[in-house]
């Protein structure tokens, strides 16, 4: 029964095995970031000097659409789900995922989705221009012919997450090892299994968004056309009724593996453990009544704007709960400062003040000066990168001995930490001073008065995208050798994952395990 | 040697004072890390918003993050800590779930306080709608004839670094919205096109512009002034260059202004029926060009490709001249980028442009177009 | 047993995907459009109202000012006729628009209404308005397009002034089109 990988190139296209999925998820996804953070960079030697230097308007504007695209749904996501394969089964006791074959077409068809995606970049008319958001009628009257690509390309992504959420669910709920209750599971497993729930309840809201758009543009219905009787508004309100459970999609599993790693350094218990998930319920719950907070300019009664106001407010409670708990979790613990920790902590630290900032935007007064500037491209990113990529950063850290049976250089993991730290910092804090000093967003050229912080900040962007070089090479190192890391990796770790030998064999728990 | 002292004393007192007088003279404050205090009560009410919230947050943050540093300099494994092993307390979790619901409803008062403020725009004395056309904004004064486009001034070889920047680069317009101080003044906002952003950060009054629907809000200026904002909502291709200028003046000033911009549209319509020789037709029409054309077909006349069609050699523009006035005043009935520019230039500057149009580029139509001319196509049946 | 247990689950949880789908697609639209209506949202009006008899209350004025544009490549002039009246809530007032089509082509154009403030827009019925229908003018042809209205008394008094503004948007080719489609509909019956 137990018989290992194919030989070739057949392996991975053929392959029903989670670890392997798990694996080609995390490759896409670091390609992605890669490439999203190349676009970012041209966005930020454009934006070193006032004047137009290197690229035109139109295609700064294609650049910071494709950029949150690709970030979006092509780094961060595919991230999470690589880490779920990966880990799920192997923190539950599970043999493999529940729906293998699913799982594999999952992933292949996103290689596609993208390819199309990228392919608008050299169409007549250029690549999609409107920003990630793609408000109407922007994004449909004025879009260029390449938005048809576009709007595939979404759909295919969207089944793809539907289909993988659908196999974690199904995984979490129906593949437990015996005596492995609801509230015995990790918090990761915890958080994915929400944020797959909101996956399957968002995913098709998207899809139906940029259906409405392509029966505007094709076929002469008029959603988002005031001139049939439609009207552009509505596209937001449907956009963020997706969006806003969207971005907490791209925090919760992060906060599940920040509560993996932060106990294992403090050699300490989770603080708080129940509460950590009804937290994560009731932001989830939040997630779907605040989409309008994105939209206090746009014109609401008065009404409206005050149940957003509140209702934003309310997140900043079990969002606050959360950081309260991983502080007290260190508290008289017996920390150490590994690579998987230092970003862990940054992760606490500056997520942290990315939640001050949106706690300020949630203040409707206050976000008419805030809303569609810089201090809001420093708040998401302050929440994203950080909260995003820095947990996936430490996930892999954390676990990368365990997936090749190796030990990462530690040192390396360091320099990486402080490069991509500073880097971070000096990129995106300045643009809460341009910002609050009237910058607006989604401008390929500015006022005097902004140069000097924006400089700053490009340079600071150059040194974040240097470190992931760093990253790259250390973990490429890892997986062809290095010192043999043991079955339990770190100072008596928690978890079903660490009694598994290191490498994890192709199959692990293919006979249940015994849970405490 | 003490008199040596004074005199660098002096000379380096003063030479501070002229760098500090000249860095006001460049007007563009460098370094700006925080949000403007405007000149109208609602902005002021906004910044004391926005500082106390940002004063509450610093003071959660020293408390948290101070426990946080504290515990990871004392409670380390290399300094020997042993950990603890407590992992639950209700009561702790009680009070740090009712102390922030507290803090946030303080916060929720004065921020609705200020929303009601924001939402009352009954009694105004002076009604202006704004239109946000790709790229540039419609100032129409409701109940007197006065109605203008405001465009982008800041030439487009500064854009490019052939210049050197001026001052106000970006944020400067050929004609700025005039309006008079201490009036309430109420703005009805829409757009022509897509969805823009109308922003002036000194005013705190940011609105979405939305073509087919209409939003309201207003301002009381304290101070005359020149105050300075941009588009705030992604509108496309020269979003980043259609600024806003709002001059704020004395009540006697402005209805001086308004009377004689009344005198000039009165006067421009005199020249109308006024005949240029070539010439003039082409300097005036390279102006227009550059400031209303340039931006999409490109100050050489050879557009984008596959986005903008280039005006050398075009199919219109060398085509018989009823297609071209046609396309010009109406815009194109296939694509709308090329919108109507018949309402928006006077018949003088669209006359114009068309002759240099038709004459520049390698173009060699040889004919003129008067402004009667265009005044005769758009009341043609 | 656990793969009947995965394919039950499976099943659940893609209807429930589908059922978003349909949510986005077919239940918010009209949602929207409904909650719209009852909070004034975006400023939209009510449809054709059917003037129920109600006292006149004289007791105070309400402004209705008047305001006209073209979208995008409308050539058409437009403009109201006033540019405001002076009204007793439940009083039905009459005023026209003047539309002119100066090109050499018959066009269509439609009219998008919007008032502010928001809160007044439930209590302005329009019992009569050239909103309600396309509007065809030939080459060259000028029109007045009437619009009857009543400012309903229950309008909150902290309202005094009330805008009115009208969009009008060129929909010659959609028209066509519809046209053209029920032609070839008709054809095909025939």
């Amino acid at each position: 029964m137990a018989h290992g990988p194919q030989p070739g190139f057949k392996r991975w296209l053929y392959t029903t095995n989670h670890k392997d999925i798990g694996s080609m998820y995390l490759w896409f996804s670091f390609a992605m970031f890669l490439l999203g953070g190349c676009m970012a960079l041209v966005i930020r030697a454009e934006l070193f000097e006032p004047g137009l230097q290197i690229v035109q308007p139109e295609f700064f504007n294609q650049m910071t659409t494709m950029h949150g695209l690709i970030m979006v749904f092509g780094a961060v996501m595919p991230a999470f789900v690589g880490l779920a394969n990966w880990m799920i089964p192997m923190m539950i006791g599970a043999p493999d995922m529940a729906l293998p074959r699913m799982n594999n077409w999952s992933f292949w068809i996103l290689p596609f989705a993208f390819a199309m995606l990228f392919s608008t970049l050299f169409m007549d008319g250029g690549a999609p221009n409107f920003g990630w958001t793609f408000y109407a009628p922007l994004s449909t009257e004025f879009a260029p012919p390449s938005t048809t690509f576009f709007i595939f390309s979404i759909h295919i992504m969207g089944a793809s997450s539907i289909m993988g959420s659908i196999n974690i669910i199904a995984t979490i709920l129906n593949m437990r090892a015996p005596g492995m209750t609801l509230m015995k599971m990790p918090l990761f497993v915890w958080t994915w299994l929400i944020t797959a729930y909101l996956l399957i309840a968002v995913m098709p809201v998207l899809a139906g968004v940029v259906t409405m758009m392509l029966m505007d543009i094709h076929f002469g219905t008029s959603f988002f056309n005031a001139a049939g009787g439609g009207d552009p508004v509505l596209f937001q309100h449907v956009f963020w009724f997706f969006g806003h459970p969207e971005v907490y999609i791209m925090i919760l599993p992060a906060f599940g593996i920040v509560s993996a790693i932060i106990p294992t350094f403090a050699r300490k218990p989770l603080f708080g453990y129940s509460s950590m998930v009804y937290a994560t319920a009731s932001i989830a719950f939040l997630s779907f009544i605040v989409w309008a907070h994105h939209m206090f300019t746009v014109g609401m009664p008065i009404a409206g704007e005050l149940f957003f106001m509140y209702a934003t407010m309310l997140i900043a409670v079990p969002t606050g709960v959360k950081v309260f708990n991983w502080v007290t979790t260190m508290f008289r613990g017996s920390m150490s400062f590994e690579t998987p920790m230092l970003f862990a902590v940054a992760f606490v630290i500056l997520f942290t003040i990315g939640g001050f900032s949106g706690l300020m935007l949630a203040i409707a007064p206050a976000d008419f000066q805030y809303h569609d500037t810089y201090f809001v491209v420093a708040h998401f990113h302050y929440v994203l990168v950080p909260g995003a990529i820095f947990s996936i950063t430490a996930g892999v850290y954390y676990w990368l001995p365990k997936w090749t049976g190796n030990m990462y250089n530690e040192t390396m993991g360091k320099v990486h930490f402080w490069l991509a730290f500073i880097g971070l910092n000096v990129t995106f804090f300045p643009m809460h001073f341009v910002g609050l000093a009237g910058m607006p967003r989604r401008i390929p050229d500015y006022a005097l008065q902004f140069a000097d912080f924006n400089q700053i900040a490009s340079m600071g962007a150059f040194l974040f995208g240097a470190a992931q070089i760093v990253f790259l090479f250390n973990v490429v190192r890892t997986v062809m050798g290095g010192k043999t890391a043991s079955d339990e990796v770190w100072d008596n770790p928690e978890g079903l994952e660490w009694t598994v030998p290191s490498p994890a064999p192709y199959h692990t728990f293919s006979t249940p395990p015994a849970v405490r | 040697m003490l008199r040596g002292f004074n005199r660098l004393f002096a000379l380096l007192t003063t030479s501070v004072l002229a760098h500090s007088a000249l860095a006001e003279e460049q007007g563009a404050e460098r370094w700006g890390v925080n949000m403007t205090q405007g000149v109208t009560e609602v902005a002021q009410t906004t910044y004391s918003l926005h500082m106390l919230i940002f004063w509450i947050c610093v003071a959660i943050g020293v408390v948290v993050f101070g426990v946080m540093f504290y515990s990871m300099w004392r409670h380390r494994k290399s300094k020997g800590y042993r950990a603890a092993q407590f992992h639950e307390s209700t009561a702790v979790e009680l009070v740090w779930t009712i102390v922030p619901t507290i803090i946030l409803i303080l916060m929720a008062i004065p921020a609705t306080k200020t929303l009601y403020d924001i939402y009352d725009t009954e009694e105004a004395d002076l009604d202006i709608m704004i239109t946000g056309y790709q790229w540039k904004w419609k100032y129409d004064y409701l109940g007197s004839d006065v109605s203008f486009f405001s465009n982008l001034s800041t030439p487009r070889t500064q854009i490019s670094n052939q210049q050197p920047k001026s001052e106000h680069y970006l944020l400067e317009v050929d004609e700025p919205l005039v309006v008079p101080v201490n009036q309430k003044i109420r703005f009805l906002i829409t757009a022509n096109d897509v969805i823009h952003a109308w922003w002036v950060p000194d005013l705190a009054v940011k609105k979405d512009a939305i073509p087919g629907f209409i939003n309201e809000s207003w301002t009381r200026i304290d101070e005359p002034g020149i105050y300075r904002g941009q588009c705030a909502e992604l509108c496309g291709k020269d979003h980043g260059f259609m600024p806003i200028v709002v001059k704020a003046v004395p009540e006697a000033e402005y209805a001086a202004w308004l009377g004689e911009r009344a005198a000039t549209a009165a006067k421009m319509r005199e020249l109308t029926g006024k005949t240029f020789t070539f010439d003039e037709l082409l300097a005036q029409g390279e102006k227009v060009y550059n400031r209303t054309c340039a931006a999409c077909h490109q100050p050489n006349g050879q557009g984008v490709p596959g986005v903008f069609p280039a005006i050398a050699g075009s199919k219109v523009a060398t085509g018989p001249l009823d297609g071209h006035l046609s396309m010009v005043i109406r815009g194109s009935q296939k694509n709308p980028a090329m919108q109507a520019f018949g309402e928006q230039l006077s018949e003088v500057d669209l006359a114009a442009v068309i002759t240099y149009q038709r004459n520049a580029f390698g173009n060699d139509m040889g004919d003129t177009v008067q402004p009667i001319d265009i005044l005769n196509f758009k009341n043609k049946q | 047993m656990r793969w009947n247990a995965n394919a039950r689950l499976t099943a659940k949880l893609l209807a429930l995907a589908a059922s978003m789908l349909v949510f986005a697609i077919f239940v918010m639209p009209p949602l929207y459009d409904a909650f719209c209506e009852i909070t004034g949202l975006n400023g939209k009006t009510g449809g054709k109202y059917e003037a129920v008899p109600a006292a006149v209350d004289t007791s105070r004025l309400v402004t209705v000012q008047f305001v006209a544009s073209n979208n995008e490549n409308m050539p058409w002039g437009f403009k109201p006729s006033v540019v405001s009246v002076k009204v007793h809530p439940g009083e039905a007032m009459d005023t026209v628009f003047l539309a002119s089509n100066p090109t050499d082509r018959d066009m269509v154009g439609q009219a998008i209404p919007s008032l502010v403030p928001f809160k007044a827009a439930e209590y302005f019925h329009k019992t009569e308005c050239f909103c309600f229908n396309q509007q065809i003018l030939k080459a060259g042809e000028s029109a007045e397009l009437p619009l009857r209205f009543i400012v309903d008394p229950d309008l909150p008094r902290s309202v005094n002034t009330i805008t009115l503004s009208y969009t009008l948007f060129d929909v010659t080719e959609r028209f066509a089109q519809k046209t053209d489609n029920k032609n070839t509909d008709s054809e095909r019956e025939g």
